[in-house]
């Protein structure tokens, strides 16, 4: 209960109901992803954070303009969304058309709205928490009142690059905010065989401020990442926030998860991120079934879109390698919570 | 102009082009304090500060890991690997993240990584390899070999400007052994190659310490006219100028310090064979390391890594084709 007070200073009915709206935008784009990918147009294969949107949204929605993501995840599409993303071109990424994000250089969750803010990722894990690490240590070299936000997995903790950056973001107390997603599963290996110890712990081995959260209740989330914003402006160094959940679905769209018991996954279907704040929604008097009926609304629009956008050209396939001009800047990403909106600041 | 050591001319590059440009920062083991492995950043601490010559732990992704998210936040960011051996440690953040990112991404990586490289002192294995070959074939990355302290501090200030991400290999066997003319204050090195010495009947084709091999080798070769292409930049392959100087001379060597397969000497006839067959008057002839770890042993060392001996030799033959 004293989680939930704490909370409720921070978020005022306005923010509830985006995080509400971003996670069932995160969730109606995936279900309809996972539609274009089964009638064959989205080549590739596709995956999707089903189970997890609390993670990508709560922890986006803490962060100022400024604050880079590097990098959302494979489950982490509501980052991106939070961000700022357009859905149009998000959806003509997926299926590999002309777009504004990668050109169809990429596909799946492998994109960033670099004018957003947010760096894409690639597919080694965890590398990008290192270049998040990165991105840290410049904003304390110039000065500047900023952090970076780096999401990565149970699995990403056995690789030599979480260790480094771990140990570099520790020795400097350098302004980054750690998110792990701990949906307890590396493609198909258990955390069991992942670790013997678990990350929140070996934090501290890192001079790391760590705390394991419930990664299903998207006020949490955004509750830690605030507070590990803060240390990290603060210069009080960087913040492990170890988020427990589940993945719902198989690692992609070709994978049936068969080894995942059904009562494991019945237990956290029981605790849907996305159901669960629905119904306190409506328990608050949202209408959210007007709040699924807009935003699907809003989906079919940019699906139907983006289906009628051409497919690349071949020739711009060699293009690109290099950058031959001056670097274009990191932009900032758009501003959600109500705490660092312009209005409230100046109120 | 001033006489400088290839070792001086690379420290100067840097140095006036972090005076020049503040973003610009160095970062590696031992370079602070210390001045770095072979002192390349000496007295840069005191000049610039911890902060823009910062020591970082033993952690080669890391290094190369953070410079990429550093040049995101607009910096300009230096690596030094302390022996370019250690770089296949860092190999993934370069290959996969800097090298890709503006491609996939549209975001650039100006950043430089700096590798001390090659063998020929008994550094043994991993103290002595000629990497290049590794970066050449990754796309995205920029990748150049300077022989002469002119180039080094040219080049340097080039890569460190170019808004890629540049691995450069600075030759460890010529920081202090060669010394030339460099010229003072701020300029750029075209990534192009250069005719290190003209002649009409032979090219020898090399980079980095294997120009000075190949210079003294056919310096006084029976009165034959030999011509000595320095590449300068592997990455990119300055093709022009390998086809002319090939078309002028008809017969061609070439000769890399790293390990035969694949070596940048290989792609290099490969460009020959291509577009300048017809004007060849003899085989392409390679000279290489062959596929070996470089042994500690002096007399090992020497059987395997080109000598000024064996380049004269395959002149020769070429030359009586």
């Amino acid at each position: 209960m004293a989680k939930e007070t704490a909370t409720s200073e921070l978020l005022t009915d306005e923010d509830r109901l985006g995080l509400l709206r971003f996670m069932v935008l995160m969730r109606a784009v995936e279900e309809r992803g996972l539609s274009l990918y089964k009638q064959g147009k989205i080549p590739g294969s596709f995956y999707a954070g089903r189970g997890q949107e609390a993670i990508s949204v709560g922890a986006a929605w803490a962060l100022a303009g400024a604050d880079p993501i590097c990098s959302p995840l494979i489950r982490d599409l509501g980052a991106h969304l939070v961000r700022g993303t357009d859905l149009v071109e998000l959806f003509r990424h997926y299926m590999g058309r002309e777009n504004a994000l990668s050109g169809g250089r990429e596909g799946n969750v492998h994109f960033g709205d670099r004018t957003h803010g947010v760096v894409g990722m690639v597919s080694m894990l965890p590398d990008m928490m290192v270049v998040a690490v990165g991105l840290a240590m410049a904003f304390r070299m110039q000065g500047a009142a900023r952090c970076a936000l780096t999401f990565f997995g149970d699995g990403a903790t056995s690789r030599g690059d979480w260790h480094e950056a771990m140990n570099w973001a520790g020795l400097d107390r350098l302004p980054v905010v750690l998110v792990l997603e701990n949906n307890q599963l590396a493609y198909s290996t258990p955390t069991a065989r992942q670790y013997a110890v678990d990350p929140v712990e070996r934090a501290a081995g890192y001079g790391i401020a760590a705390v394991t959260i419930d990664g299903n209740d998207v006020e949490a989330v955004f509750e830690a990442t605030h507070a590990a914003r803060e240390r990290a402006l603060a210069g009080d160094g960087p913040t492990l926030i170890e988020a427990m959940t589940m993945r719902m679905l198989g690692h992609g769209a070709h994978d049936d998860a068969r080894y995942v018991s059904p009562e494991l996954l019945a237990t956290w279907a029981a605790r849907d991120p996305v159901e669960c704040y629905a119904a306190a929604a409506e328990a608050r008097g949202v209408d959210v079934a007007a709040l699924r009926a807009e935003v699907e609304a809003d989906v079919e629009a940019a699906a139907t879109e983006a289906l009628a956008a051409p497919m690349p050209d071949p020739a711009t396939a060699t293009r690109g390698v290099f950058c031959d001009g001056e670097p274009e800047p990191l932009g900032e990403g758009l501003v959600r919570w109500s705490g660092l909106l312009p209005a409230k600041v100046a109120a | 102009m001033a006489a400088a050591t290839y070792l001086q001319a690379i420290s100067d590059g840097l140095r006036e082009q972090m005076r020049a440009d503040e973003r610009v920062f160095v970062m590696g083991e031992d370079v602070g304090a210390f001045g770095g492995a072979f002192k390349v950043t000496d007295g840069f601490v005191a000049e610039f500060g911890p902060e823009r010559v910062r020591d970082t732990p033993i952690a080669e992704a890391a290094i190369v890991g953070t410079a990429v998210g550093s040049a995101l936040a607009g910096l300009r960011p230096v690596c030094e690997m302390q022996f370019a051996d250690f770089v296949a440690c860092g190999f993934d953040q370069l290959v996969n993240v800097a090298g890709k990112m503006h491609y996939r991404l549209g975001l650039a990586v100006p950043i430089v990584v700096r590798l001390p490289s090659g063998g020929g002192f008994s550094g043994g294995p991993f103290h002595s390899q000629s990497p290049e070959a590794w970066f050449m074939h990754a796309p995205g990355l920029r990748v150049v070999a300077p022989s002469t302290p002119e180039d080094a501090k040219g080049l340097l200030i080039a890569a460190i400007r170019d808004p890629n991400p540049v691995v450069f290999l600075e030759h460890k066997h010529l920081y202090r052994r060669v010394k030339g003319e460099v010229p003072e204050g701020i300029y750029e090195t075209p990534m192009t190659a250069r005719i290190a010495r003209e002649g009409s009947d032979l090219t020898v084709i090399a980079y980095g310490a294997m120009v000075h091999a190949a210079l003294e080798a056919t310096e006084q070769l029976d009165g034959a006219s030999v011509e000595v292409l320095d590449l300068r930049s592997l990455a990119p392959l300055d093709a022009d100028a390998i086809l002319a100087s090939v078309t002028k001379t008809s017969k061609v060597l070439i000769v890399d310090e790293a390990n035969e397969t694949c070596a940048p000497g290989a792609q290099v006839a490969a460009l020959i064979a291509e577009h300048a067959f017809e004007q060849l008057d003899g085989p392409v002839r390679r000279l290489a390391t062959p596929d070996v770890p470089i042994p500690f042993s002096p007399p090992l060392e020497q059987a395997v890594i080109p000598s000024v001996e064996r380049i004269r030799d395959a002149c020769r033959d070429l030359l009586d084709h």
